[in-house]
């Protein structure tokens, strides 16, 4: 009999940790993980934040070359997967060796999101934030003055502005929604954040929709136009589900999964942030992006390959952004439609019809993880409980 | 370089040489030193990377950086006095030599 397999497609975060949740659980197959990206597995999270001051590509590395040779893990840069064909259990790949086929017992699909090119003529002009290699261009577009325009008022885009706005630059932050990240933070936390970044001296321009970039800026729909020498767009993402698609998998936002994180392939996972999966709290269907997500995901997925074990995901959710010196830290997840309840200055609780939904809190680590701790034990939770830990 | 050595739960000892600057956990982690994840990359999210400082380093050592004794209470083990989150502990020449041990779990 062969040797049993896993292939992993995606060498981003959650890729990786499935590799190395599957030998830290006994896993004896052959694994083979792909990533069209060269180089080694890196984190993205430092490429808004720390990166972009201090440069060090060696530090956002996950896991030494000798890794991949003790653990017996194929690493595949800078290939592609072409194909899968569910029948025969196989993928195409092409990579610098040409093209080959590659047979799998379980498959494992985590192959993340690409950024969202909305339709701004001109949009091409404009730079991603996504990998090493944007953020190496990045790094050197800050190296003298200009004036920044950021497409888009989420987390990415907002880091980049506080990071650029702290080297000097003249940031001009584009949002078409009313509000700043206001897909995953409520109102309260939004307008705190935009007095903050204002403060910081970065303009904002809220519920104004970009129509264009041109060589000297950025034209609203409104008619004016933002100058700015260079443009970053960081209008969010898209999951990349094309493959999964092409092989027949049911896709929903994303490749859908059950509660064991099972497509509709038995012999295919997803993770991270190209699975929609059900909330363990409320059993509707969500796609996180974010590093908790993709790396839980991960270590469920490993445990039922390698031991056949079958628990449903549980896993709370945390998240994380730094924006100038301020730490937002967000337990639990809470729908855009999520009701919110300001406890105290810089701590949001949001509610659904379930009870608590999740806790946002600013530079405050202590009341995060009482939070965090509160939502994972799974006992109902009113507004005076989260009083009391506050006044504790 | 600077010298640190973990002490794993089984007692197996891994010694490496790590770059002046570089944090306790970043140092574990890019030599493939089991024991210490460091899953948010040493933004102090996830405890995920709790050892415990050798008793004679503990002066030398230092005291927790703001907001780590709150993220410790997150640790799958138990905390205790030399209790610390490696990403918050940076490594000189001062602590050439260190010794720390790590849990029999970062989860």
């Amino acid at each position: 009999m062969s040797r049993e397999s896993v292939v992993i497609i995606g060498a981003g975060q959650g890729g990786l940790q499935a590799a190395i949740s599957l030998r830290q659980n006994g896993f004896a197959g052959a694994i083979t993980l792909i990533g069209d990206e060269p180089g080694l597995p890196y984190q993205r999270p430092p490429l808004s934040k720390a990166y972009l001051h201090d440069g060090n590509a060696e530090a956002l590395r996950l896991r030494p070359d000798s890794f991949f040779t003790s653990k017996e893990v194929d690493y595949l840069p800078e290939t592609r997967v072409e194909q899968i064909d569910r029948a025969a259990q196989e993928i195409v790949i092409a990579g610098a060796s040409g093209k080959r086929r590659l047979g799998y017992d379980h498959l494992i699909l985590a192959t993340g999101t690409r950024n969202l090119r909305p339709p701004i003529a001109g949009v091409e002009r404009s730079c991603d934030l996504r990998t090493l290699r944007d953020a190496e261009i990045l790094r050197a577009r800050l190296s003298q003055p200009q004036r920044i325009a950021v497409i888009g008022g989420g987390f990415i885009g907002l880091e980049f502005a506080a990071v650029a706005r702290k080297l000097g630059h003249e940031v001009s932050v584009i949002e078409a929604a009313p509000r700043l990240m206001a897909r995953a933070v409520s109102s309260w936390m939004s307008d705190h954040f935009a007095a903050l970044h204002r403060d910081w001296g970065t303009a904002l321009h809220l519920g104004e929709a970009a129509v264009a970039v041109q060589g000297d800026g950025v034209t609203l729909a409104n008619g004016t136009t933002i100058p700015a020498e260079f443009v970053l767009l960081a209008a969010g993402v898209r999951p990349n589900t094309e493959l999964a698609e092409a092989a027949g998998l049911e896709i929903e936002n994303g490749v859908k999964v059950d509660a064991c994180l099972l497509s509709s392939d038995p012999a295919i996972s997803a993770l991270g942030d190209c699975a929609c999966f059900p909330d363990p709290r409320t059993g509707r269907p969500v796609r996180l992006e974010s590093v908790q997500a993709a790396t839980d995901h991960a270590r469920l997925i490993a445990a039922r390959i390698a031991k056949g074990e079958s628990a449903a995901y549980s896993a709370l959710p945390w998240f994380w952004s730094d924006q100038g010196d301020r730490k937002l830290q967000i337990a639990g997840y809470a729908d855009p439609d999520a009701t919110e309840e300001a406890v105290a200055e810089g701590i949001v609780a949001r509610f659904d019809a379930q009870g608590l939904a999740a806790v946002e809190t600013v530079n405050n680590a202590r009341v995060h993880m009482k939070a965090r701790r509160l939502l994972a034990s799974g006992a109902p939770v009113a507004l005076d409980d989260l009083g009391e830990i506050v006044a504790a | 370089m600077v010298k640190v050595t973990y002490v794993a739960h089984d007692g197996t000892q891994t010694t490496v040489e790590a770059e002046d600057g570089d944090s306790v956990m970043h140092a574990a982690v890019s030599n493939d030193v089991d024991g210490i994840v460091g899953e948010c990359g040493g933004s102090m999210m996830c405890a995920t990377c709790h050892c415990y400082v050798d008793e004679a380093w503990q002066d030398r050592v230092g005291p927790r950086s703001d907001g780590e004794e709150d993220m410790l209470e997150g640790a799958a083990c138990e905390v205790n006095d030399r209790s610390r989150l490696s990403c918050q502990i940076k490594l000189g020449a001062d602590l050439d030599g260190l010794v720390v041990h790590l849990p029999e779990e970062q989860f």
